[in-house]
């Protein structure tokens, strides 16, 4: 399959990118590692009219900082450098943890962060990783623009990235070395997008959970938190009853759509399933005693 | 090699191209190219230089069958990429190697001799691809586990051989390479 003909520009600075963009706007789409845009283009379901190639600018935007309050990471950052980053192992385990289960090894190695979010499919997993730790996206266009992750995914394929933006930088506030967490994806077949996919992050406190952050993915029309459940967790010392009433509140929120990878029935099902399995494992993972 | 014709720019004040004057390394050796920004990779590996060792199987980055290996993608080492969802432009100034590359001085690579010692293919469409994924895990990981083989290779389909003799084959030449240091 070949996309249909387009212009491509070679920028040599970020300025050039937002010049460009806001000559051309709607008609011009940046190029990361291509791992979404190219298959939409292929398949002629995107057919920008140029093509901005980011690599040129890859020593500027990628990058994984850890430092002060926040772990900060470069748009262009490959899902495989997350993956194998000892850094990330020790200081948020759950994004090499995600990142392993996106994909496949060669999609792992060219995809980027910055790209998966910016395209926000609603069953990838980045957003809902994103999501649950409360990320703050950088965007530029001149000048920078903060957004948190709770207001920058809108829909599916739509952020708040606008037409003349770029983003550059995902910043991550740091969490305590003792925290619990889990991420649990479950797939049709090796690689596959998600059927449901779940970020569970518990702060310990004196033998209770100070707080909660739990967030879901592909049931929905974007990634959702379960904020009723983590209001439930706050303060608790948890046990199975909690831990089955928190899964029930996710699966009530869910909105899923009857598809090839099941029927909405079966995936409120499952939401609740992987929920329970991933608040279960955050729990024992924050060394608290699940009665 | 394509003759090498003069960029043209497109309209007036726009800056951009619609052909872009590429370098690239191939298997050692250098290729300069003017191509057409939506050319894919793998596009200019079979048609432009002639290089077929690389197949085109599902064209959706699914099968694995187009993979090859490009230097400075991420942490400076070899890294598996599927040439399919790749433009060629984007290989520019970058190192690449195909299943053609593999074999030095008559003598065929260690992973090459153990697909074809333990019978890891059968019609032998995916075992280039195959071969390429194997190559790009064994230099991350050397010594994987029949497990980490079963996951390496994860992003490679084969309709033939059910996978068991190609995981044999990848875990024969990973004991091969290590002893003998065998690196790309």
């Amino acid at each position: 399959m070949i996309p249909k003909s387009f212009e491509y520009f070679e920028p040599k600075t970020l300025s050039e990118v937002v010049g460009f963009l806001k000559k051309h706007k709607e008609n011009a789409k940046v190029l990361a590692g291509g791992h979404s845009l190219i298959p939409m283009m292929k398949l002629r379901l995107a057919a920008p009219q140029y093509i901005i190639n980011l690599e040129p600018l890859r020593k500027s935007l990628s990058y994984i900082k850890v430092g002060g309050k926040s772990i900060r990471i470069g748009a262009l950052v490959r899902h495989a450098e997350i993956e194998h980053s000892q850094i990330l192992k020790r200081e948020l385990p759950i994004l090499p943890a995600a990142a392993e289960w996106i994909g496949d090894m060669q999609v792992r190695n060219m995809g980027t962060i910055g790209g998966s979010v910016a395209h926000s499919d609603p069953a990838s997993d980045w957003p809902v990783v994103m999501l649950s730790l409360n990320a703050v996206f950088t965007l530029y266009s001149g000048k920078k623009r903060k957004v948190p992750a709770s207001k920058f995914f809108i829909g599916p394929f739509t952020t708040a990235i606008k037409p003349y933006e770029v983003l550059t930088e995902i910043e991550i506030p740091r969490l305590p070395k003792r925290h619990g967490w889990s991420w649990k994806k479950f797939e049709r077949k090796a690689g596959d997008f998600a059927t449901v996919n779940v970020a569970t992050l518990i702060l310990p406190k004196d033998g209770h959970i100070g707080s909660a952050s739990i967030a879901v993915g592909s049931v929905h029309y974007r990634p959702y938190r379960v904020t009723e459940g983590e209001r439930l967790l706050k303060g608790a010392k948890p046990d199975l009853e909690l831990v089955e009433r928190v899964a029930e509140s996710a699966a009530s929120m869910a909105e899923p759509t009857s598809d090839l990878r099941g029927s909405a029935e079966y995936k409120r099902h499952v939401t609740k399933v992987f929920v329970k399995r991933s608040l279960i494992e955050a729990i024992e993972r924050a060394n608290l005693n699940l009665r | 090699m394509a003759r090498r014709k003069s960029v043209r720019k497109t309209k007036a004040g726009s800056n951009a191209l619609n052909e872009i004057p590429i370098t690239v390394r191939v298997n050692g050796v250098e290729y300069k190219n003017t191509v057409q920004p939506r050319l894919l990779l793998i596009h200019y590996l079979r048609d432009v230089l002639g290089l077929t060792g690389s197949h085109i199987g599902c064209d959706t980055s699914n099968c694995g069958a187009c993979t090859v290996l490009m230097k400075d993608v991420w942490g400076g080492e070899w890294r598996a990429v599927k040439s399919c969802t790749f433009y060629a432009f984007q290989a520019n100034g970058k190192e690449i190697l195909t299943i053609e590359g593999l074999a030095r001085d008559g003598e065929l690579h260690p992973l090459q001799k153990a697909f074809w010692e333990h019978h890891g293919l059968q019609c032998g469409y995916c075992t280039p691809g195959m071969i390429m994924a194997a190559l790009g895990l064994l230099l991350m990981n050397p010594n994987p586990t029949v497990e980490e083989i079963r996951k390496g290779i994860s992003g490679n389909l084969c309709r033939c051989t059910g996978y068991i003799n190609i995981i044999k084959a990848i875990d024969a030449a990973a004991k091969e390479m290590s002893a003998k240091g065998v690196k790309v």
